[in-house]
């Protein structure tokens, strides 16, 4: 399992071929109260930067890119019922979406935990 | 809209916020918190359950006094008075001591150009005591000023601290702070004496609840800042919340809900065209906005219910069939209500409420139904009979 960051504060978190994909804790400290997750359809294809679900909060909606480019296999249906998950576990129960990898080289170019760590402080 | 951090200006409790670890965001040209760690569903669920502090020190506490009163209370009022009747579509001569009114700023056109507060000195006849919106404030000014002319001194109070405290536990916590002041009535001001300066404190709000709004000359700020806080039923509240709290009160924000196009008719606000001011028909729009007293509306505001994704600012709403029928003015998601609510203008035929409308978000439609203003009661304080 590696996890890799964005300079826009998205997560994905690689098992093999699939990833997870999420905001970080420090975006969601950002946002504050998460009170709506709109989330990608399952099978949609994305191009690394497209735009893939969107956050809102009490005061703003904030999109979330796709990391890295694939297709969706799953979304966090969890999120529907409950968008504070974002706030209370971003990294965990708070996942937004599966993703299978179309272009792993990707993820190469994307933050360690360690360079993110620097940008998000 | 982005304002630029160096151009924005510090409130006299800047400070405060920041040692609360305040989140600081640019607001009518100032920098002010839009949140404190609890963050805004907290905040604005405090207020509504036990009484929340709001540093609105942003906005423009004013006075209006007569250049030469005549020492008659009554007729040094009407005096005043009638220097800013021109400009507003309140009844102001028929304030009585003490009385507060909220009112608009008018144009030509009966456009608003700001809503307002405009209170009679409980003491002094000839004294008026007038609270305008930050993004406003200066606008504001020069027409007051301007229309009292050499007849009226015209002084800015907004060099101390304007503080709002409001919910069910405001009376309570005020009684301790200052207690000749706990028992104003709704709408009401008056002048205290608090540890050797003069306190302006008024029973009004913007948040539905019930409350008060304190002005504090700048060098007791902080510690009547700190004094309320140390109060456990008090609790400092960011925009983000006073923003919620007002949505769900159904009060209209100027530059969103209210601008230079928008009448009062328009707006839901035909209380604040005072009777005697329609009677006579004086005051700037008046053709306008009697017409559209007599039926001529083609949009009123109305509140709506919307599910799913909250729908904000310019969102277009959507008729029966699909058609653009008017624009969402403010909206966000209502803590009380756990969902979205907004507040936006359509055309009469679909302000009835349970009129079922949509609203796009994002390119995609969602349901809106039209809701009774306001979205949550109004508790007031209304005096026992």
């Amino acid at each position: 399992m590696t996890i890799r960051f964005t300079k826009d504060h998205e997560y994905v978190r690689v098992d093999g071929s699939s990833a997870i994909v999420g905001i970080t804790a420090f975006a969601q400290e950002q946002l504050g109260d998460i009170v709506f997750v709109e989330l990608p359809a399952i099978g949609k294809v994305l191009q690394q930067g497209d735009e893939a679900a969107v956050v809102e909060s009490v005061k703003a909606a904030s999109e979330i890119y796709a990391p890295v480019s694939g297709t969706v296999t799953e979304v966090n249906a969890a999120l529907g019922g409950d968008p504070s998950l974002v706030n209370a576990d971003s990294e965990g129960a708070g996942w937004m979406f599966k993703l299978t990898l179309s272009a792993p080289a990707e993820l190469d170019a994307l933050l360690d935990a360690a360079a993110y760590a620097e940008i998000a402080k | 809209m982005a304002e630029a951090a160096t151009d924005l200006k510090h409130v006299i409790l800047h400070d405060r916020h920041l040692a609360l670890s305040g989140r600081m965001v640019p607001f009518s040209g100032y920098e002010l918190p839009v949140q404190y760690p609890t963050g805004i569903i907290a905040e604005h669920k405090w207020t509504r359950e036990h009484a929340g502090l709001f540093d609105v020190s942003h906005m423009g506490p004013s006075f209006l006094e007569l250049t030469r009163p005549a020492g008659v209370p009554d007729a040094d009022h009407r005096a005043v008075a009638a220097l800013v009747e021109p400009l507003v579509c309140g009844d102001i001569v028929g304030l009585s001591p003490g009385q507060i009114r909220y009112t608009l700023l008018l144009n030509s056109g009966g456009g608003t150009l700001d809503d307002l507060m405009i209170a009679r000195s409980p003491r002094f006849g000839g004294t008026l005591y007038i609270v305008v919106n930050a993004g406003t404030k200066l606008a504001d000014f020069a027409l007051i000023e301007g229309a009292a002319g050499s007849a009226g001194k015209f002084t800015r109070a907004d060099d101390g601290a304007l503080l709002a405290l409001q919910g069910p536990e405001a009376a309570a916590a005020l009684a301790d702070f200052l207690p000749e002041a706990a028992s104003l009535g709704f709408m009401t001001f008056g002048s205290y004496d608090w540890r050797g300066v003069r306190a302006m404190v008024s029973r009004s709000g913007y948040t539905g609840e019930d409350g008060f709004e304190l002005l504090i000359p700048a060098h007791r700020a902080g510690e009547a800042w700190d004094t309320l806080l140390a109060d456990p039923r008090v609790k400092p509240i960011g925009l983000g919340a006073r923003d919620s709290l007002r949505l769900e009160a159904g009060l209209p924000l100027y530059g969103h809900d209210l601008d230079e196009t928008v009448s009062p008719t328009e707006a839901g606000l035909n209380f604040a065209v005072s009777k005697r001011r329609r009677e006579a028909a004086d005051f700037p729009g008046a053709t306008r906005i009697l017409k559209e007293f007599a039926g001529a509306l083609t949009r009123r505001r109305v509140g709506l219910l919307v599910d799913g994704a909250p729908a904000r600012d310019g969102a277009e709403i959507l008729g029966p069939d699909g058609a653009v029928v008017g624009r969402v003015t403010s909206g966000g998601f209502s803590p009380s209500l756990g969902r979205a609510i907004a507040l936006g203008f359509v055309p009469p035929a679909l302000a009835t409420p349970g009129t079922r409308l949509a609203v796009s978000v994002r390119g995609r439609s969602q349901a809106a139904e039209v809701a009774t203003l306001p979205f949550v009661p109004h508790r007031y304080h209304r005096k026992p009979a």
